[in-house]
């Protein structure tokens, strides 16, 4: 059976964002800032559920310039909860094209990333939203919002990026 | 015969002094369960703020020492605080943080309590053939007293009440409220996050400015340079004194005590763009002034045994589980009806620092996990609180006072700790 359109759509969000999950766990930084729009945000929410970002807490809601010191952090050696930083693996499933509006697709998907460090192991799963630009070279990120499944109870310490 | 006044040989003695202690402070469950029973049943245990549960019907979960409670607003607007057990066998009557309700059903057989915790209704009450004794049935109630918007409870009747317990502490909450600058202080949600270790560790971090140069030197690195130079706690004429009970303040940032002092004093360039939005807003002056000049929170951490700290711009809230593992809340504060640009730019400050995924909190866990990694070993040798001992001085309020980074503090909690496990 062909592809239809929409599934090519889709196909090319999920390689695009498995793109963004493969960075962050090999540490390729400089390339994952890249891959996001100047304006777009990385925010993790604290409330599950909620649609208003800016004026909740929120647990990160970084812009470009906090997206930069995040890793500057993470790379910086100083930060004694990133020196040595979390290893973390992801893996990305359960993907759904929620809208294609031509210059911009929304992608949901699930998300699930172990952590290790210390000898301790922790799992992080999350429901994610992507919303993706589309370009002259492609997809960028416009927004991604992970909401953690428990998100309003007690976290470790993330000294890393989800 | 002379007369000589001698303390009696205390049980904690051996592993508790003046200016050190051994680390099965931190490590022994046993001793850790004896806290729990000796401590958190029987002193003033913060639980909630007046906005959180402002309207009647409005309530929210909490824990005293170990014991779930709800705290709830009546009709009549009076605060309780309940332990979330059904007096019939024992179930919770409610498993929901924060809501609005007119009363708590037992999801097991029925039983129905109102806000006050009274027992209102008993499904097929016949079968007790009319010896239910209702009135002696509802949800236990703790003693609960209000400071400033600052709600505690206690399961002990005998202890002092809340003003005498808090004592000098009370000018420190007063001032730490200043900054809602005018509007009526509201809460605006909060970060969890666990770490491996005694709750005492975390305690005793509220009034240690000695660790922040190092372990928030990444924090200081990213921020920008008006808060960094803010932050020099080490060479800013800064104290930290002894309050009596346990409690103590740590002056960080001596011009920000008290935030209604100095309005007139040029604004941080970081928050000029705050002060243009809130004129394009129509705000008056003197009151941008005082708006801005509180958004980042009070120059001071207060520290009240055993649970609450009023530090800078946040409530921290601190939950022992078990001897090595506790819980910490860092709770957002707000203007209520303040502009919505100036609770933003605090939202923003809180979750730059604070939180599991802030840039400072995490560094902190880390460094009291390894506090209780490294407890450990060496349990013969001590910890050492004897920072700045020698420069104890008295202050005209009759209180005790050290430099910034003494341990006065952590000495004064642990004074308590032991006055209250002898006890
Ligand atoms: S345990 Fe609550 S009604 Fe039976
Ligand atoms: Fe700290």
């Amino acid at each position: 059976m062909p592809f239809l359109v929409k599934d090519t759509a889709l196909l090319e969000a999920m390689a695009f964002v498995w793109l963004e999950a493969d960075r962050l766990d090999h540490a390729e930084f400089e390339d994952w800032l890249a891959m996001w729009t100047p304006d777009a945000h990385y925010i993790v929410p604290v409330e599950p559920g909620t649609g208003e970002f800016e004026t909740h807490l929120n647990y990160a809601y970084d812009d470009h310039a906090m997206r930069c010191k995040r890793i500057e952090r993470m790379q910086s050696g100083v930060s004694v909860s990133a020196s040595p930083v979390a290893r973390t693996i992801r893996s990305l499933s359960r993907f759904r094209l929620l809208a294609d509006e031509g210059q911009w697709v929304d992608l949901r998907c699930m998300q699930r990333l172990t952590e290790f460090r210390r000898a301790r192991e922790r799992t992080y799963v999350a429901d994610m939203e992507y919303r993706l630009e589309r370009g002259a070279e492609g997809f960028k990120i416009g927004r991604k919002v992970v909401r953690l499944i428990n998100a309003d109870h007690a976290l470790g310490g993330i000294s890393y990026i989800l | 015969m002379t007369e000589t006044v001698h303390s009696a040989p205390g049980r904690f003695d051996a592993m508790l002094k003046e200016d050190r202690a051994l680390t099965r402070l931190y490590t022994d469950a046993a001793l850790f369960e004896e806290e729990l029973e000796k401590i958190f049943t029987k002193t003033w245990v913060w639980v909630a703020h007046a906005s959180e549960i402002a309207e009647p019907g409005d309530f929210k979960t909490a824990k005293v020492g170990r014991e779930p409670v709800i705290v709830t607003r009546d009709r009549k607007k009076n605060v309780h605080v309940l332990v979330n057990r059904c007096r019939h066998r024992a179930a919770t009557v409610c498993e929901v943080a924060k809501g609005k309700s007119n009363s708590f059903v037992c999801p097991y057989h029925g039983w129905a309590y109102a806000l006050d915790g009274s027992l209102r209704g008993v499904p097929y009450e016949e079968s007790y053939a009319g010896k239910l004794e209702r009135g002696a049935l509802g949800l236990r109630a703790l003693r609960t007293e209000e400071y400033n918007g600052l709600i505690f409870a206690t399961f002990d009747d005998t202890i002092e009440p809340l003003v005498d317990f808090l004592g000098p502490a009370r000018k420190w909450i007063d001032l730490f409220m200043k900054q809602s600058a005018g509007y009526p202080m509201m809460t605006q949600g909060e970060h969890r996050f666990t770490f491996p270790g005694n709750w005492k560790i975390q305690l005793e971090n509220t009034t240690d400015a000695y660790h922040f140069p190092l372990v928030h030197r990444t924090f200081l690195n990213l921020t920008d340079g008006e808060t960094e130079d803010m932050f020099d706690l080490m060479n800013k004429g800064g104290w930290v004194e002894d309050l009596g009970h346990g409690h103590s303040v740590m002056i960080m940032m001596p011009e920000l005590v008290d935030l209604e002092d100095g309005l007139d004093a040029p604004f941080p360039e970081k928050f000029s763009a705050l002060a243009e939005e809130l004129r394009s807003e129509g705000h008056d002056e003197a009151k941008i002034r005082r708006i801005v000049r509180a958004v980042g929170g009070a120059g001071f951490n207060l520290n009240l045994f055993p649970n609450l700290g009023c530090s800078a711009a946040f409530f921290r809230v601190l939950q022992p589980i078990s001897v090595d593992q506790t819980e910490v809340r860092h709770v957002a504060l707000g203007m209520k009806g303040g502009p919505v640009a100036a609770n933003v730019a605090r939202l923003r400050i809180h979750e730059f620092f604070q939180g599991p995924m802030g840039f400072g909190s995490p560094d902190d866990a880390e460094v009291w996990d390894r506090v209780q990694q490294g407890a450990q070993g060496g349990a013969d040798l001590w910890l050492m609180l004897n920072r700045s001992l020698e420069n104890e001085e008295a202050t005209p309020e009759g209180t005790r006072r050290g430099d910034v980074s003494s341990e006065i503090g952590m000495r004064a909690a642990y004074r308590q700790w032991k006055t209250m496990m002898e006890a």
